[in-house]
Protein backbone atom coordinates (compact mmCIF):
# COMPACT_ATOMS: atom_id res chain seq x y z
CA UNK A 1 0.00 0.00 0.00
CA UNK A 2 1.55 3.24 -1.05
CA UNK A 3 -1.30 5.57 -1.89
CA UNK A 4 -2.78 8.22 0.37
CA UNK A 5 -4.57 6.91 3.38
CA UNK A 6 -2.83 3.57 3.25
CA UNK A 7 -1.71 3.92 6.85
CA UNK A 8 -5.26 4.59 7.97
CA UNK A 9 -6.45 1.62 5.89
CA UNK A 10 -3.89 -0.62 7.57
CA UNK A 11 -5.07 0.57 10.99
CA UNK A 12 -8.66 -0.14 10.03
CA UNK A 13 -7.64 -3.65 9.03
CA UNK A 14 -6.40 -4.12 12.61
CA UNK A 15 -9.73 -2.89 13.97
CA UNK A 16 -11.58 -5.39 11.79
CA UNK A 17 -9.25 -8.21 12.81
CA UNK A 18 -9.72 -7.35 16.49
CA UNK A 19 -13.48 -7.65 15.93
CA UNK A 20 -13.33 -10.73 13.66
CA UNK A 21 -16.34 -12.92 14.50
CA UNK A 22 -14.25 -16.10 14.27
CA UNK A 23 -11.57 -14.89 16.65
CA UNK A 24 -11.01 -16.88 19.83
CA UNK A 25 -13.06 -15.41 22.65
CA UNK A 26 -12.34 -15.43 26.38
CA UNK A 27 -13.71 -18.94 27.02
CA UNK A 28 -11.56 -20.31 24.19
CA UNK A 29 -8.47 -18.91 25.90
CA UNK A 30 -9.64 -19.99 29.34
CA UNK A 31 -10.25 -23.60 28.36
CA UNK A 32 -6.99 -23.81 26.40
CA UNK A 33 -4.73 -22.21 29.02
CA UNK A 34 -6.23 -23.14 32.40
CA UNK A 35 -7.77 -26.28 33.82
CA UNK A 36 -10.68 -26.74 36.23
CA UNK A 37 -12.13 -23.29 35.56
CA UNK A 38 -15.07 -22.93 37.94
CA UNK A 39 -17.35 -20.12 36.86
CA UNK A 40 -18.79 -18.01 39.64
CA UNK A 41 -22.07 -16.25 38.96
CA UNK A 42 -23.80 -13.14 40.18
CA UNK A 43 -22.93 -9.87 41.83
CA UNK A 44 -24.90 -10.66 45.04
CA UNK A 45 -26.72 -7.37 44.57
CA UNK A 46 -28.93 -7.51 41.52
CA UNK A 47 -28.16 -10.18 38.96
CA UNK A 48 -25.71 -12.10 36.83
CA UNK A 49 -24.13 -10.51 33.81
CA UNK A 50 -22.99 -12.93 31.13
CA UNK A 51 -20.84 -10.33 29.38
CA UNK A 52 -18.32 -10.60 32.21
CA UNK A 53 -17.42 -14.06 33.42
CA UNK A 54 -14.96 -15.22 36.01
CA UNK A 55 -13.89 -17.63 38.65
CA UNK A 56 -10.94 -19.60 39.96
CA UNK A 57 -8.96 -21.84 37.64
CA UNK A 58 -5.81 -23.94 37.88
CA UNK A 59 -2.75 -22.58 36.11
CA UNK A 60 0.34 -24.75 36.54
CA UNK A 61 0.73 -25.25 40.30
CA UNK A 62 -1.34 -22.28 41.40
CA UNK A 63 -4.92 -21.13 41.36
CA UNK A 64 -5.62 -17.90 39.53
CA UNK A 65 -8.75 -15.77 39.50
CA UNK A 66 -9.88 -15.28 35.92
CA UNK A 67 -12.00 -12.23 35.08
CA UNK A 68 -12.95 -11.91 31.43
CA UNK A 69 -15.24 -10.25 28.96
CA UNK A 70 -17.04 -12.78 26.80
CA UNK A 71 -18.63 -12.17 23.41
CA UNK A 72 -21.06 -14.60 21.84
CA UNK A 73 -20.51 -16.64 18.69
CA UNK A 74 -24.07 -17.66 17.80
CA UNK A 75 -26.99 -15.27 17.63
CA UNK A 76 -28.43 -16.70 20.83
CA UNK A 77 -25.13 -16.46 22.62
CA UNK A 78 -24.55 -12.93 21.41
CA UNK A 79 -27.88 -11.94 22.93
CA UNK A 80 -27.02 -13.76 26.17
CA UNK A 81 -23.61 -12.07 26.32
CA UNK A 82 -25.05 -8.71 25.25
CA UNK A 83 -22.32 -8.58 22.57
CA UNK A 84 -19.72 -8.45 25.32
CA UNK A 85 -21.04 -5.16 26.70
CA UNK A 86 -21.41 -5.43 30.45
CA UNK A 87 -23.96 -3.80 32.72
CA UNK A 88 -23.11 -2.66 36.27
CA UNK A 89 -23.76 -6.22 37.50
CA UNK A 90 -20.84 -7.47 35.45
CA UNK A 91 -18.44 -4.96 36.99
CA UNK A 92 -19.81 -5.66 40.48
CA UNK A 93 -19.35 -9.40 39.94
CA UNK A 94 -15.78 -8.61 38.89
CA UNK A 95 -15.35 -6.58 42.08
CA UNK A 96 -16.55 -9.54 44.11
CA UNK A 97 -13.96 -11.72 42.38
CA UNK A 98 -11.18 -9.16 42.91
CA UNK A 99 -11.90 -9.11 46.65
CA UNK A 100 -12.06 -12.89 46.73
CA UNK A 101 -8.78 -13.17 44.84
CA UNK A 102 -7.15 -11.00 47.51
CA UNK A 103 -8.61 -13.09 50.30
CA UNK A 104 -7.21 -16.32 48.89
CA UNK A 105 -4.08 -14.81 47.31
CA UNK A 106 -5.05 -15.83 43.81
CA UNK A 107 -3.20 -13.81 41.17
CA UNK A 108 -5.69 -12.17 38.82
CA UNK A 109 -5.70 -12.79 35.07
CA UNK A 110 -8.01 -10.40 33.22
CA UNK A 111 -8.98 -11.01 29.60
CA UNK A 112 -10.32 -7.87 27.95
CA UNK A 113 -12.67 -8.07 24.97
CA UNK A 114 -15.41 -5.46 24.80
CA UNK A 115 -16.42 -2.57 22.60
CA UNK A 116 -17.37 -0.81 25.83
CA UNK A 117 -19.68 -0.88 28.80
CA UNK A 118 -23.33 -1.22 27.80
CA UNK A 119 -24.93 2.11 26.88
CA UNK A 120 -28.42 1.48 28.25
CA UNK A 121 -30.90 3.32 30.44
CA UNK A 122 -30.84 0.55 33.04
CA UNK A 123 -27.05 0.62 33.17
CA UNK A 124 -27.18 4.34 33.94
CA UNK A 125 -29.91 3.89 36.57
CA UNK A 126 -27.86 1.26 38.33
CA UNK A 127 -24.68 3.35 38.23
CA UNK A 128 -22.44 1.90 35.52
CA UNK A 129 -19.90 4.70 36.04
CA UNK A 130 -19.92 4.08 39.80
CA UNK A 131 -19.30 0.36 39.28
CA UNK A 132 -16.38 0.96 36.92
CA UNK A 133 -14.79 3.57 39.18
CA UNK A 134 -15.00 1.22 42.18
CA UNK A 135 -13.14 -1.44 40.18
CA UNK A 136 -10.39 1.00 39.21
CA UNK A 137 -9.73 1.59 42.89
CA UNK A 138 -10.05 -2.09 43.85
CA UNK A 139 -7.63 -3.22 41.14
CA UNK A 140 -5.15 -0.47 41.95
CA UNK A 141 -5.12 -1.60 45.60
CA UNK A 142 -5.42 -5.37 45.18
CA UNK A 143 -2.63 -7.15 47.04
CA UNK A 144 -2.12 -9.84 44.43
CA UNK A 145 -0.32 -9.80 41.07
CA UNK A 146 -2.54 -8.80 38.14
CA UNK A 147 -1.88 -9.48 34.46
CA UNK A 148 -4.23 -8.02 31.87
CA UNK A 149 -4.39 -9.46 28.36
CA UNK A 150 -6.40 -7.72 25.66
CA UNK A 151 -7.59 -10.50 23.36
CA UNK A 152 -9.77 -8.51 20.96
CA UNK A 153 -11.35 -5.12 21.56
CA UNK A 154 -10.38 -2.92 24.48
CA UNK A 155 -13.18 -0.37 24.53
CA UNK A 156 -12.75 2.64 26.81
CA UNK A 157 -13.81 2.67 30.45
CA UNK A 158 -15.66 -0.58 29.90
CA UNK A 159 -12.34 -2.32 29.25
CA UNK A 160 -10.45 -0.44 31.95
CA UNK A 161 -13.09 -1.52 34.47
CA UNK A 162 -11.40 -4.94 34.59
CA UNK A 163 -8.12 -3.79 33.02
CA UNK A 164 -5.99 -2.12 35.69
CA UNK A 165 -2.98 -4.24 36.62
CA UNK A 166 0.75 -4.82 36.85
CA UNK A 167 1.25 -5.83 33.24
CA UNK A 168 -0.69 -5.05 30.08
CA UNK A 169 -0.27 -7.61 27.32
CA UNK A 170 -1.97 -7.32 23.96
CA UNK A 171 -2.63 -9.94 21.34
CA UNK A 172 -0.96 -8.85 18.11
CA UNK A 173 -4.20 -7.88 16.38
CA UNK A 174 -6.06 -6.53 19.37
CA UNK A 175 -6.91 -2.87 19.88
CA UNK A 176 -7.39 -0.67 22.94
CA UNK A 177 -8.88 2.78 22.69
CA UNK A 178 -10.24 5.68 24.72
CA UNK A 179 -13.32 5.44 22.50
CA UNK A 180 -14.33 3.17 19.64
CA UNK A 181 -13.50 4.78 16.28
CA UNK A 182 -17.19 5.11 15.37
CA UNK A 183 -17.91 7.02 18.58
CA UNK A 184 -14.85 9.21 18.14
CA UNK A 185 -15.78 10.01 14.53
CA UNK A 186 -19.29 10.85 15.59
CA UNK A 187 -18.05 13.18 18.34
CA UNK A 188 -15.12 14.93 16.63
CA UNK A 189 -16.10 14.83 12.95
CA UNK A 190 -19.84 14.58 13.59
CA UNK A 191 -19.77 11.89 10.91
CA UNK A 192 -19.54 8.20 11.70
CA UNK A 193 -18.18 7.52 8.19
CA UNK A 194 -14.88 9.09 9.27
CA UNK A 195 -14.22 6.07 11.49
CA UNK A 196 -11.17 4.98 9.47
CA UNK A 197 -9.44 8.33 10.03
CA UNK A 198 -10.54 8.31 13.65
CA UNK A 199 -9.09 4.82 14.19
CA UNK A 200 -5.76 5.97 12.83
CA UNK A 201 -5.71 9.19 14.85
CA UNK A 202 -6.56 7.40 18.13
CA UNK A 203 -3.39 5.25 18.05
CA UNK A 204 -5.20 2.15 19.22
CA UNK A 205 -3.28 -0.83 17.81
CA UNK A 206 -1.17 -3.14 19.96
CA UNK A 207 1.93 -1.71 18.27
CA UNK A 208 0.78 1.85 19.09
CA UNK A 209 0.28 1.01 22.75
CA UNK A 210 3.67 -0.65 22.92
CA UNK A 211 5.26 2.46 21.37
CA UNK A 212 3.44 4.69 23.87
CA UNK A 213 4.86 2.60 26.69
CA UNK A 214 1.39 1.53 27.84
CA UNK A 215 1.55 -2.12 26.73
CA UNK A 216 4.39 -4.31 28.02
CA UNK A 217 4.30 -7.01 25.39
CA UNK A 218 2.65 -7.94 22.13
CA UNK A 219 1.65 -11.60 21.99
CA UNK A 220 2.14 -12.97 18.47
CA UNK A 221 -0.78 -14.43 16.55
CA UNK A 222 -0.68 -16.94 13.69
CA UNK A 223 -0.36 -15.47 10.16
CA UNK A 224 -3.50 -13.56 9.21
CA UNK A 225 -4.84 -13.50 12.79
CA UNK A 226 -5.84 -15.68 15.72
CA UNK A 227 -8.98 -16.88 13.94
CA UNK A 228 -6.79 -18.96 11.61
CA UNK A 229 -5.37 -21.14 14.36
CA UNK A 230 -6.77 -20.96 17.89
CA UNK A 231 -4.07 -23.28 19.24
CA UNK A 232 -1.19 -21.11 18.15
CA UNK A 233 -2.81 -18.00 19.62
CA UNK A 234 -3.82 -19.57 22.92
CA UNK A 235 -0.42 -21.26 23.34
CA UNK A 236 1.35 -17.95 22.85
CA UNK A 237 -1.05 -16.24 25.26
CA UNK A 238 -0.56 -18.98 27.86
CA UNK A 239 3.21 -18.77 27.60
CA UNK A 240 3.16 -14.97 28.00
CA UNK A 241 0.82 -15.14 31.00
CA UNK A 242 2.99 -17.83 32.62
CA UNK A 243 6.15 -15.77 32.14
CA UNK A 244 4.71 -12.49 33.43
CA UNK A 245 2.86 -14.03 36.38
CA UNK A 246 6.01 -15.91 37.33
CA UNK A 247 8.03 -12.70 37.33
CA UNK A 248 5.41 -10.74 39.30
CA UNK A 249 5.17 -13.46 41.94
CA UNK A 250 8.81 -12.93 42.88
CA UNK A 251 8.12 -9.29 43.81
CA UNK A 252 7.30 -8.55 47.43
CA UNK A 253 3.62 -7.52 47.59
CA UNK A 254 4.04 -4.02 49.10
CA UNK A 255 6.55 -3.20 46.40
CA UNK A 256 4.31 -4.66 43.72
CA UNK A 257 1.35 -2.50 44.77
CA UNK A 258 3.61 0.57 44.93
CA UNK A 259 5.01 -0.17 41.48
CA UNK A 260 1.48 -0.58 40.15
CA UNK A 261 0.60 2.83 41.57
CA UNK A 262 3.66 4.40 39.95
CA UNK A 263 2.93 2.64 36.67
CA UNK A 264 -0.25 4.71 36.31
CA UNK A 265 1.01 7.71 38.23
CA UNK A 266 3.71 8.42 35.67
CA UNK A 267 1.39 8.36 32.63
CA UNK A 268 1.12 11.97 31.56
CA UNK A 269 3.30 13.23 34.40
CA UNK A 270 5.34 16.35 33.74
CA UNK A 271 9.03 15.82 33.18
CA UNK A 272 10.88 17.22 36.23
CA UNK B 1 -33.60 18.68 55.12
CA UNK B 2 -33.54 19.64 51.50
CA UNK B 3 -35.39 17.44 49.04
CA UNK B 4 -35.07 17.91 45.30
CA UNK B 5 -37.93 20.00 43.99
CA UNK B 6 -39.76 18.90 40.90
CA UNK B 7 -39.41 22.29 39.30
CA UNK B 8 -35.73 21.59 38.86
CA UNK B 9 -36.26 18.32 37.03
CA UNK B 10 -35.47 17.92 33.34
CA UNK B 11 -33.82 21.22 32.70
CA UNK B 12 -32.49 21.40 29.19
CA UNK B 13 -28.75 21.41 28.99
CA UNK B 14 -27.69 24.21 26.68
CA UNK B 15 -24.82 23.56 24.34
CA UNK B 16 -22.76 26.12 26.12
CA UNK B 17 -19.67 27.21 24.32
CA UNK B 18 -16.74 29.34 25.25
CA UNK B 19 -17.88 32.86 25.98
CA UNK B 20 -21.24 31.87 27.32
CA UNK B 21 -20.27 33.43 30.61
CA UNK B 22 -20.08 36.92 29.13
CA UNK B 23 -23.42 36.69 27.40
CA UNK B 24 -25.82 35.43 29.99
CA UNK B 25 -28.73 37.47 28.91
CA UNK B 26 -31.36 34.91 28.09
CA UNK B 27 -32.19 31.92 30.23
CA UNK B 28 -32.06 28.79 28.08
CA UNK B 29 -34.81 27.23 30.16
CA UNK B 30 -37.46 29.89 30.62
CA UNK B 31 -36.32 32.27 27.88
CA UNK B 32 -36.44 35.22 30.25
CA UNK B 33 -34.20 38.16 29.51
CA UNK B 34 -31.90 38.44 32.48
CA UNK B 35 -30.04 41.44 33.80
CA UNK B 36 -26.39 40.42 34.07
CA UNK B 37 -25.90 42.23 37.38
CA UNK B 38 -28.90 40.58 38.99
CA UNK B 39 -27.89 37.20 37.57
CA UNK B 40 -24.41 37.56 39.01
CA UNK B 41 -25.86 38.54 42.36
CA UNK B 42 -27.98 35.37 42.13
CA UNK B 43 -24.77 33.31 41.70
CA UNK B 44 -25.56 32.50 38.09
CA UNK B 45 -28.94 31.00 38.91
CA UNK B 46 -31.88 32.29 36.84
CA UNK B 47 -33.94 34.37 39.21
CA UNK B 48 -37.11 33.45 37.34
CA UNK B 49 -36.89 29.65 37.00
CA UNK B 50 -33.89 28.49 39.01
CA UNK B 51 -31.88 27.33 36.03
CA UNK B 52 -28.22 26.93 37.01
CA UNK B 53 -25.87 28.45 34.46
CA UNK B 54 -22.50 26.87 33.95
CA UNK B 55 -19.65 28.61 35.69
CA UNK B 56 -16.00 29.07 34.83
CA UNK B 57 -13.67 27.44 37.32
CA UNK B 58 -12.29 30.72 38.76
CA UNK B 59 -15.84 32.09 39.21
CA UNK B 60 -16.86 28.92 40.98
CA UNK B 61 -13.94 28.96 43.37
CA UNK B 62 -14.37 32.68 44.09
CA UNK B 63 -18.00 31.98 44.96
CA UNK B 64 -17.10 29.34 47.54
CA UNK B 65 -13.86 30.16 49.29
CA UNK B 66 -12.83 32.96 51.60
CA UNK B 67 -11.64 35.91 49.51
CA UNK B 68 -7.95 35.79 48.70
CA UNK B 69 -7.46 32.38 50.30
CA UNK B 70 -7.06 30.36 47.11
CA UNK B 71 -3.46 29.57 46.09
CA UNK B 72 -3.42 28.09 42.63
CA UNK B 73 -0.88 25.35 41.89
CA UNK B 74 0.45 23.88 38.66
CA UNK B 75 -0.74 26.87 36.65
CA UNK B 76 1.98 26.23 34.08
CA UNK B 77 0.91 22.66 33.27
CA UNK B 78 -0.74 22.54 29.88
CA UNK B 79 -1.85 19.96 27.35
CA UNK B 80 0.60 18.47 24.86
CA UNK B 81 -0.17 16.87 21.53
CA UNK B 82 1.72 13.65 22.11
CA UNK B 83 -0.11 11.61 19.45
CA UNK B 84 0.00 14.22 16.67
CA UNK B 85 -3.80 14.02 16.64
CA UNK B 86 -5.72 15.71 13.87
CA UNK B 87 -9.45 15.78 13.20
CA UNK B 88 -10.87 18.74 11.29
CA UNK B 89 -7.89 20.60 12.70
CA UNK B 90 -4.73 19.64 14.55
CA UNK B 91 -5.06 19.14 18.29
CA UNK B 92 -2.10 21.44 18.88
CA UNK B 93 -4.12 24.22 17.26
CA UNK B 94 -7.18 23.39 19.36
CA UNK B 95 -5.06 23.66 22.50
CA UNK B 96 -3.80 27.08 21.41
CA UNK B 97 -7.31 28.26 20.61
CA UNK B 98 -8.67 27.03 23.92
CA UNK B 99 -5.90 28.71 25.81
CA UNK B 100 -6.50 31.98 23.99
CA UNK B 101 -10.26 31.84 24.38
CA UNK B 102 -10.32 30.87 28.05
CA UNK B 103 -7.13 32.36 29.43
CA UNK B 104 -6.53 29.00 31.09
CA UNK B 105 -3.80 26.46 30.42
CA UNK B 106 -5.91 23.42 31.09
CA UNK B 107 -9.44 22.21 31.82
CA UNK B 108 -8.83 22.18 35.57
CA UNK B 109 -7.40 24.43 38.26
CA UNK B 110 -6.48 23.42 41.79
CA UNK B 111 -4.96 24.72 44.96
CA UNK B 112 -5.42 25.10 48.69
CA UNK B 113 -8.04 27.47 50.01
CA UNK B 114 -10.06 28.26 53.11
CA UNK B 115 -13.75 27.46 53.18
CA UNK B 116 -15.89 28.05 56.25
CA UNK B 117 -12.75 28.39 58.31
CA UNK B 118 -11.37 25.05 57.12
CA UNK B 119 -8.24 24.70 55.03
CA UNK B 120 -8.88 22.29 52.14
CA UNK B 121 -7.67 21.28 48.68
CA UNK B 122 -10.05 22.35 45.95
CA UNK B 123 -9.93 21.00 42.40
CA UNK B 124 -12.28 22.55 39.88
CA UNK B 125 -12.84 21.52 36.27
CA UNK B 126 -13.57 24.13 33.65
CA UNK B 127 -16.05 23.14 30.96
CA UNK B 128 -15.07 26.14 28.84
CA UNK B 129 -11.68 24.57 28.13
CA UNK B 130 -12.30 21.81 25.59
CA UNK B 131 -15.50 20.72 27.27
CA UNK B 132 -13.70 20.09 30.54
CA UNK B 133 -12.28 16.96 28.93
CA UNK B 134 -9.61 15.00 30.79
CA UNK B 135 -6.31 14.64 29.00
CA UNK B 136 -2.95 13.70 30.48
CA UNK B 137 -2.23 17.20 31.83
CA UNK B 138 -5.74 17.44 33.29
CA UNK B 139 -5.33 14.08 35.00
CA UNK B 140 -1.90 15.09 36.24
CA UNK B 141 -3.22 18.25 37.88
CA UNK B 142 -6.16 16.42 39.46
CA UNK B 143 -3.81 13.72 40.79
CA UNK B 144 -1.43 16.35 42.15
CA UNK B 145 -4.39 17.87 43.99
CA UNK B 146 -5.41 14.51 45.43
CA UNK B 147 -1.85 13.76 46.50
CA UNK B 148 -1.58 17.17 48.17
CA UNK B 149 -4.70 16.37 50.18
CA UNK B 150 -3.15 13.04 51.10
CA UNK B 151 0.21 14.50 52.11
CA UNK B 152 -1.15 17.46 54.04
CA UNK B 153 -4.19 15.64 55.46
CA UNK B 154 -6.51 18.31 54.15
CA UNK B 155 -10.04 17.47 53.04
CA UNK B 156 -10.56 17.41 49.29
CA UNK B 157 -13.31 19.02 47.23
CA UNK B 158 -13.44 18.22 43.51
CA UNK B 159 -15.97 20.09 41.38
CA UNK B 160 -16.62 18.27 38.11
CA UNK B 161 -17.82 19.69 34.78
CA UNK B 162 -16.68 17.54 31.92
CA UNK B 163 -17.69 15.72 28.78
CA UNK B 164 -15.34 12.87 29.71
CA UNK B 165 -11.96 11.66 28.55
CA UNK B 166 -10.22 13.78 25.90
CA UNK B 167 -10.31 11.92 22.58
CA UNK B 168 -7.30 13.77 21.19
CA UNK B 169 -4.94 12.14 23.66
CA UNK B 170 -6.24 8.63 23.06
CA UNK B 171 -5.16 6.01 25.57
CA UNK B 172 -3.11 8.55 27.53
CA UNK B 173 -6.46 10.12 28.44
CA UNK B 174 -8.09 6.82 29.34
CA UNK B 175 -5.26 5.96 31.70
CA UNK B 176 -6.00 9.12 33.69
CA UNK B 177 -9.14 7.36 34.93
CA UNK B 178 -6.94 4.71 36.53
CA UNK B 179 -4.44 7.27 37.78
CA UNK B 180 -6.96 9.53 39.54
CA UNK B 181 -8.89 6.56 40.94
CA UNK B 182 -5.72 4.97 42.33
CA UNK B 183 -4.80 8.23 44.07
CA UNK B 184 -8.30 8.49 45.57
CA UNK B 185 -7.98 4.91 46.80
CA UNK B 186 -4.97 6.01 48.84
CA UNK B 187 -6.77 9.11 50.06
CA UNK B 188 -9.70 7.01 51.23
CA UNK B 189 -7.42 4.50 52.94
CA UNK B 190 -5.75 7.39 54.76
CA UNK B 191 -9.08 8.59 56.10
CA UNK B 192 -8.97 11.97 54.38
CA UNK B 193 -12.50 13.00 53.39
CA UNK B 194 -13.34 13.71 49.75
CA UNK B 195 -16.44 15.63 48.73
CA UNK B 196 -17.37 15.38 45.04
CA UNK B 197 -19.60 18.07 43.57
CA UNK B 198 -21.09 17.22 40.18
CA UNK B 199 -22.14 20.12 37.99
CA UNK B 200 -23.56 20.36 34.50
CA UNK B 201 -22.38 18.29 32.71
CA UNK B 202 -20.43 15.40 34.25
CA UNK B 203 -20.17 12.54 31.78
CA UNK B 204 -18.13 9.61 30.50
CA UNK B 205 -14.74 8.81 31.91
CA UNK B 206 -14.89 11.55 34.52
CA UNK B 207 -18.03 10.02 36.03
CA UNK B 208 -16.40 6.59 35.76
CA UNK B 209 -13.42 7.68 37.83
CA UNK B 210 -12.87 10.45 40.38
CA UNK B 211 -16.30 12.11 40.17
CA UNK B 212 -18.21 9.09 41.48
CA UNK B 213 -15.67 8.18 44.17
CA UNK B 214 -16.55 10.86 46.71
CA UNK B 215 -17.22 9.96 50.33
CA UNK B 216 -20.07 12.40 49.85
CA UNK B 217 -21.41 13.19 46.40
CA UNK B 218 -23.36 16.39 45.81
CA UNK B 219 -24.84 17.69 42.59
CA UNK B 220 -26.35 20.91 41.33
CA UNK B 221 -30.02 20.92 40.32
CA UNK B 222 -30.66 19.88 36.75
CA UNK B 223 -27.04 18.91 36.06
CA UNK B 224 -26.63 16.21 33.40
CA UNK B 225 -24.67 13.37 34.95
CA UNK B 226 -23.98 9.96 33.45
CA UNK B 227 -21.67 7.65 31.60
CA UNK B 228 -22.98 7.16 28.07
CA UNK B 229 -24.74 10.09 26.42
CA UNK B 230 -28.49 9.94 25.85
CA UNK B 231 -28.02 10.02 22.07
CA UNK B 232 -25.64 7.06 22.17
CA UNK B 233 -28.06 5.11 24.36
CA UNK B 234 -30.94 5.80 22.03
CA UNK B 235 -28.93 4.78 18.98
CA UNK B 236 -27.77 1.58 20.67
CA UNK B 237 -31.01 0.45 22.26
CA UNK B 238 -33.93 2.39 20.70
CA UNK B 239 -35.11 2.81 24.29
CA UNK B 240 -37.46 5.60 25.22
CA UNK B 241 -35.60 7.42 27.92
CA UNK B 242 -37.56 8.46 30.99
CA UNK B 243 -38.36 12.06 31.77
CA UNK B 244 -35.42 13.77 33.40
CA UNK B 245 -33.04 10.92 32.48
CA UNK B 246 -29.49 11.48 33.77
CA UNK B 247 -30.34 14.64 35.68
CA UNK B 248 -29.01 15.13 39.19
CA UNK B 249 -32.51 14.44 40.52
CA UNK B 250 -32.72 11.20 38.54
CA UNK B 251 -29.43 10.03 40.05
CA UNK B 252 -30.55 11.01 43.53
CA UNK B 253 -33.70 8.92 43.14
CA UNK B 254 -31.56 5.96 42.07
CA UNK B 255 -29.26 6.27 45.05
CA UNK B 256 -26.18 7.43 43.18
CA UNK B 257 -25.69 10.78 44.92
CA UNK B 258 -26.29 12.04 48.42
CA UNK B 259 -27.90 15.40 47.84
CA UNK B 260 -29.01 17.82 45.16
CA UNK B 261 -27.92 21.24 46.34
CA UNK B 262 -29.09 24.54 44.84
CA UNK B 263 -26.09 26.81 44.39
CA UNK B 264 -27.04 29.36 47.06
CA UNK B 265 -27.19 26.57 49.68
CA UNK B 266 -23.81 25.12 48.74
CA UNK B 267 -21.62 27.07 51.20
CA UNK B 268 -23.78 26.02 54.14
CA UNK B 269 -23.82 22.38 53.05
CA UNK B 270 -20.05 22.33 52.57
CA UNK B 271 -19.51 23.99 55.93
CA UNK B 272 -21.64 21.36 57.65
CA UNK B 273 -19.86 18.49 55.90
CA UNK B 274 -16.38 19.82 56.58
CA UNK B 275 -17.28 20.37 60.23
CA UNK B 276 -18.61 16.83 60.56
CA UNK B 277 -15.99 14.96 58.61
CA UNK B 278 -12.95 16.39 60.31
CA UNK B 279 -14.39 16.79 63.79
CA UNK B 280 -12.72 13.61 65.03
CA UNK B 281 -9.49 14.52 63.29
CA UNK B 282 -7.78 12.94 60.33
CA UNK B 283 -5.63 9.89 60.87
CA UNK B 284 -2.04 11.00 60.74
CA UNK B 285 1.07 9.18 59.61
CA UNK B 286 -0.95 6.53 57.86
CA UNK B 287 1.34 4.01 56.24
CA UNK B 288 0.41 3.38 52.63
CA UNK B 289 1.85 -0.10 52.74
CA UNK B 290 -0.61 -1.28 55.33
CA UNK B 291 -3.87 -2.74 54.10
CA UNK B 292 -6.66 -0.41 55.20
CA UNK B 293 -8.64 -3.03 57.07
CA UNK B 294 -5.89 -4.01 59.51
CA UNK B 295 -4.40 -0.61 60.28
CA UNK B 296 -5.46 1.06 63.47
CA UNK B 297 -5.30 4.85 63.71
CA UNK B 298 -1.79 5.71 64.81
CA UNK B 299 -2.47 9.18 66.04
CA UNK B 300 -5.06 11.80 65.51
CA UNK B 301 -4.56 15.38 64.44
CA UNK B 302 -6.02 17.59 67.15
CA UNK B 303 -8.35 20.24 65.88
Amino acid sequence: MSENGSVAAATWEQVELARHPDRPYALDYIHAIFSDFFELHGDRVFGDDHAIIGGPAAFDKRTVMVIAQQKGRTTAERALRNFGMANPEGYRKALRLIKQAERFRFPIVALVDTSGAFPGAGAEERGIAWAIADNLVALAEARVPIVTLVIGEGGSGGALGIGVGDRLLMMEHSIYSVAMPEACASILWRDIARKVEAADALKLTAADLKRLGLADEIVPEPPGGAQNDFGVATDAAGAALRRHLGALETIEIDRLVEERYQRYRKIGAEAP
Amino acid sequence: MFRPKTRYVALPSPRAGVGEEIDRLTCPKCDTSLEPARLTAALGVCYRCGYHFRLRAPERIAMLVEPGSFREEDQQITAKDVLGFKDSQPYSKRIEQSRAATGANEAVIWGEATLAGHRLVIVCLDFAFMGGSMGAATGEKITNGIERALQSHLPLLIISASGGARMQEGMLSLMQLAKTAAALGRLGAAGVPYISLLTDPTMGGVTASFASLGDVILAEPGAMIGFAGARVIQQATYETLPEGFQTAEFLWRHGMIDLVVPRPELPAVLRQLLDLYIKNGIVKDFELQKPAKTSAPVSVVPR
